[in-house]
């Protein structure tokens, strides 16, 4: 049975001043799905990170992924066990954008699976499913960089999909 | 047991949103498992289609399965697709013309315990009756490693059916286990034009 419209922005932040992290907390878990569209820069190449959490971020090494990606002169693949982080662009994060399917996020029965296209025309095009080995419902996400800065107008959007 | 899901027509009337992406149905399988699951009586009143899978079998060998998906009922060699995927074992390329069915990619099973395979497919102009249907996939699932050999699968798939009728209904089928297990959700919504 149809259950009307979805696909609910829940919150979004355009950056007004330079930052390393943005963070989405108290996440409603009204919601089957969850996107996260990244749209923007840093000062300097550099790999954006992501780290969910219930409550707070989980620091162990309790990601992995396997990743897809074309460079420009070859297809490639390959994965990364039992990461403390998730790569959600690797290595050149200059201009991109991502957008990152977080699905049945809110479950508290099996590991979360995430999944999403990386567009960085500078570099590489990609395509990464990650792990993440928890049952806890996801509540918090934090997106991030290390060695370099966000820049100013960089967007960070998180939608919620109903399904019926 | 093959779950059936009927689908009653949307409301054209006051209470519609202004939103363009709607819930049409969705599909979360029960303790006992699915062989199968079905999408009927799809309306044509949007401009394309998203499914949105979650999903395991009950495969015990190996940690892969597929989901294969046919239109309208159609098992007729009336579908093509390409697929491009990388895995622990590198990236590579597939094909297959005048297949009896429509490919969304390579899902888990109960060979990896907890783990779900992520799915998003897109049917575009699902209701033109003018044109053949293009699907676009982009699957995967993670390990952690190798499971008695077999890896994470990352996969980006597009499917032709060489049909010009509307897109009214759509089943999908697991390749290798008997059932897809339970909590695999399978969600189908609509985006207007």
């Amino acid at each position: 049975m149809a259950a009307g419209s979805t696909y609910t922005p829940l919150a979004n932040t355009t950056l007004a001043s330079t930052q390393t992290e943005v963070n989405f907390t108290s996440i409603s878990q009204i919601y089957t799905d969850l996107v996260l569209v990244v749209a923007g820069s840093t000062t300097s190449a550099t790999s954006l990170f992501m780290r969910v959490g219930n409550g707070s971020v989980d620091t162990a090494s309790n990601y992995s992924v396997t990743r897809l990606y074309g460079s420009g002169s070859a297809a490639s693949s390959d994965n990364l066990t039992s990461q403390d982080v998730m790569y959600i662009s690797t290595g050149n994060f200059t201009t991109a954008n991502t957008i990152v399917n977080l699905q049945n996020y809110s479950n508290t029965t099996t590991y979360k699976t995430m999944i999403y296209r990386l567009n960085m025309p500078a570099a590489f095009v990609g395509a990464n499913v990650n792990l993440w080995r928890s049952t806890s419902a996801i509540n918090t996400i934090k997106v991030y960089v290390t060695s370099s800065t966000l820049t100013v107008g960089s967007t960070f959007t998180l939608y919620g999909i109903a399904a019926a | 047991m093959s779950l059936i899901l009927g689908i009653l027509a949307q409301s054209g009337g006051a209470a519609a949103s202004a939103s363009s992406y709607e819930s049409i149905a969705t599909v979360t399988v029960g303790s006992g498992g699915s062989s199968s699951v079905s999408f009927t009586s799809i309306p044509s009143t949007f401009k394309h289609l998203q499914l949105r899978i979650f999903a395991a079998t009950n495969r015990g060998t190996y940690s892969l399965d597929n989901i294969f998906g046919t239109f309208n009922g159609d098992s007729s060699a009336a579908y093509s697709f390409h697929g491009l995927e990388g895995s622990f074992g590198g990236a590579s390329g597939n094909a297959t013309a005048n297949n009896t069915d429509f490919r969304t990619g390579t899902i888990s099973s109960s060979a990896s315990p907890n783990i779900f395979a992520a799915s998003i497919v897109d049917i575009l102009d699902y209701a033109d009756t003018n044109k053949y249907k293009t699907t676009r996939s982009l699957s995967g699932f993670d390990l952690n490693g190798t499971i008695s050999g077999i890896g994470g699968f990352v996969q980006l798939y597009s499917s032709n059916w060489r049909s010009t009728s509307a897109v009214t209904s759509i089943t999908l089928n697991r390749q290798s286990g008997s059932n897809f297990i339970q909590y695999s959700s399978f969600a189908l919504y609509g985006i207007k034009g």
